[in-house]
């Protein structure tokens, strides 16, 4: 019962920690049709900054949250303009080794910056410790990674479904031409749903540090686990997305927990099941 | 009348200077080989692990360059070889060279069966994700099945036999490399054939437009799985040769950086020509030789910037676009 309950709230945690780093990359996937594979790379800038504000600058842990968000936000709005602009509409293949070229020129820039060991991110007293829920008690940092995770899907959901800009962008991923002939501006579409994209996986990665440690190699170990994610749950789709973080979490944690000896075996053969069955993904729309 | 002659003479000459141009190009190889054994007789090893990354490049080649399809886990085919081979000799006893490569040709075949079933049921983003997942999936099964693959300690005590029982593998490589040399050629004269056979042609046009080529009575999925077949094969007999060079696999035979750096590779030499991918490895394992002996971060940096630079101004590759301006050039004359 207590492993039941360890592996439950770890694969919560863990798998919104993965939905909010992933659900920007989902939006853009589908927005803009770029398999950015250095979306990761992002969430790891994330992580550097807020490391650096907090442990070596002192700033409180709010604080180095903001910094890393509109840091990793004002870095990757030259590498948009010069670099991911020339690939929209690209084939896979152009995509693929440009965003790979990109990750492994962050790789080498981190560490040449701030060297090769691990950074932690010191939590405030307030998410230290554990939370005693009656019956059992967990992590504080676990029960915050997933409230922020669910308060990022609220918040998306809300802006996609609710507002009008939320209306432009649906509009701009079902027929981009179309909603531009509709006076939709779809450049500034493109741009802050990039931002907001490149913002949440900054967040992720300061969010879910305790998780996923921050190193320079972070953006090559989990890239494929985001697009993993993405791909399983539906380019562009919240819900989708949701789902399988949740899925593919509690596959990873429970195979963890029982099954160490087999890494990551049965994460990707669920993968393949998954995707030979809904080619799409589980919420993807037909084209 | 003029015209009628010119035209003839135009087109006899086509087809033996196609074969005169693969002639060239394996002396080229030839040339290349023979420098390489004379100027770094101290480095015969890197040279033999180039020709066998060389094998890998071919067989992926002949599936992104010539069929179109993308993907991220093709290390799965060679890895498969180099078990095959690498099991055979250790816990099967065929340590007889020639049949360790014919062995590790089977085993990556039937794992190009596997992986070419299940990445081909998808299209785009889910098939390079089927590609990842496959690789991974390998990999996994490698390292968990240790007592027939050594898992990450790695397979070692392979001790082949000398080869055609007269050449032993000596200390300096020299036998290694020559039979790596001699099997290159190998491969690279039946692919030669092999793309401009009725089959090959097919196999481009469904890269082109596969609708089309279903329209007109093709087989799109069963012809993309026998090239999977045979570019396992492919890269089955890299794999072999790396066993069989090293007398050592590893895990990172069975690795995603593998496969991204093979991809890598084809494309920095060029997609869609033998050239290019033999190019393309032979620049990028020297380079990275040269640079990451300084600092491997570095050398990510600069494989990143490289990258980079082949997408936004060559993105033919280095063969293709040096062919383009060649032919320019040769146009540009009177």
């Amino acid at each position: 019962m207590q492993t039941i309950f360890s592996i439950a709230v770890d694969a919560l945690a863990y798998g919104m920690v993965l939905f909010v780093i992933s659900i920007g990359l989902s939006v853009t996937m589908g927005l803009m049709r770029v398999v950015n594979l250095a979306h990761g790379a992002f969430a790891m800038i994330g992580g550097y900054i807020a490391s650096y504000a907090a442990r070596d600058l002192g700033l409180g842990y709010g604080f180095a949250v903001l910094i890393a968000v509109f840091g990793t936000i004002l870095i990757a709005i030259p590498v948009e303009r010069l670099l991911y602009r020339r690939i929209y509409g690209a084939p896979e293949l152009t995509q693929v080794l440009m965003t790979i070229g990109i990750t492994f020129c962050i790789i080498g820039i981190t560490n040449f910056v701030f060297g090769p060991t691990l950074k932690t991110i010191p939590l405030p007293a307030e998410l230290q410790g554990s939370v005693d829920l009656g019956f059992r008690s967990i992590a504080t940092q676990r029960l915050f990674a997933i409230v922020c995770g669910l308060a990022v899907a609220l918040a998306l959901w809300y802006l996609v479904e609710r507002t009008s800009f939320g209306i432009k962008l649906r509009a701009a991923v079902d027929d981009a031409a179309m909603a531009a002939a509709l006076g939709v501006k779809t450049e500034i579409v493109y741009a802050v749903s990039f931002a907001i994209a490149v913002g949440l996986a900054a967040f992720g990665g300061v969010v879910g540090a305790e998780l996923l440690p921050v190193e320079p190699y972070y953006a090559l170990r989990y890239m494929v686990t985001f697009l993993v994610v993405v791909s399983v749950g539906g380019a562009g789709s919240i819900p989708g997305a949701l789902l399988a973080c949740l899925l593919l979490g509690g596959i990873d944690t429970a195979g963890r927990y029982l099954m160490p000896e087999f890494g990551e075996f049965f994460f990707y053969l669920a993968v393949i099941a998954i995707v030979c069955i809904f080619p799409r993904g589980l919420a993807g729309r037909a084209k | 009348m003029a015209l009628l002659t010119n035209r003839e003479s135009a087109a006899a000459p086509r087809r033996s200077s196609r074969y005169s141009r693969d002639l060239i190009g394996i002396a080229v190889i030839l040339v290349f080989a023979v420098l390489g054994y004379l100027l770094f007789p101290n480095n015969l090893a890197l040279l033999t692990r180039i020709t066998a990354i060389a094998l890998l490049v071919l067989s992926l080649d002949l599936v992104t360059g010539y069929c179109g399809v993308a993907t991220l886990g093709h290390a799965a085919l060679f890895g498969a070889g180099a078990y095959a081979a690498g099991m055979a000799a250790v816990h099967g006893g065929i340590t007889e060279p020639v049949s360790m490569v014919v062995i590790g040709a089977l085993g990556g075949a039937a794992a190009g069966l596997i992986s070419g079933l299940v990445i081909l049921r998808a299209h785009g983003l889910p098939q390079l994700v089927l590609s990842i997942a496959i690789i991974h999936l390998f990999h996994e099964a490698a390292n968990k099945a240790s007592s027939w693959t050594g898992g990450s300690d790695g397979l070692s005590g392979i001790a082949p036999d000398p080869l055609l029982g007269l050449f032993a593998f000596d200390l300096w490589g020299r036998t290694a490399y020559v039979f790596g040399i001699v099997l290159l050629l190998a491969v690279f004269i039946v692919l030669r054939q092999l793309v401009r056979s009725p089959f090959g042609m097919l196999c481009r046009g469904i890269k082109e437009d596969p609708i089309r080529i279903r329209a007109m009575g093709g087989s799109v999925q069963a012809t993309l799985i026998r090239m999977y077949v045979i570019s396992g094969a492919v890269a089955g007999i890299g794999g072999a040769l790396s066993a069989v060079s090293t007398q050592v696999v590893g895990l990172d035979s069975l690795s995603f950086t593998l496969s991204a750096e093979s991809l890598v590779m084809l494309v920095l030499g060029g997609t869609g020509s033998l050239y290019g991918a033999l190019i393309g490895t032979l620049a990028f394992m020297w380079f990275e030789d040269l640079v990451s002996a300084a600092n491997p971060f570095h050398w990510l940096t600069m494989v990143g910037v490289l990258l980079i630079a082949v997408v936004l101004f060559a993105p033919r590759g280095l063969f293709g676009t040096a062919s383009a301006l060649a032919a320019r050039l040769w146009k540009g004359r009177p």
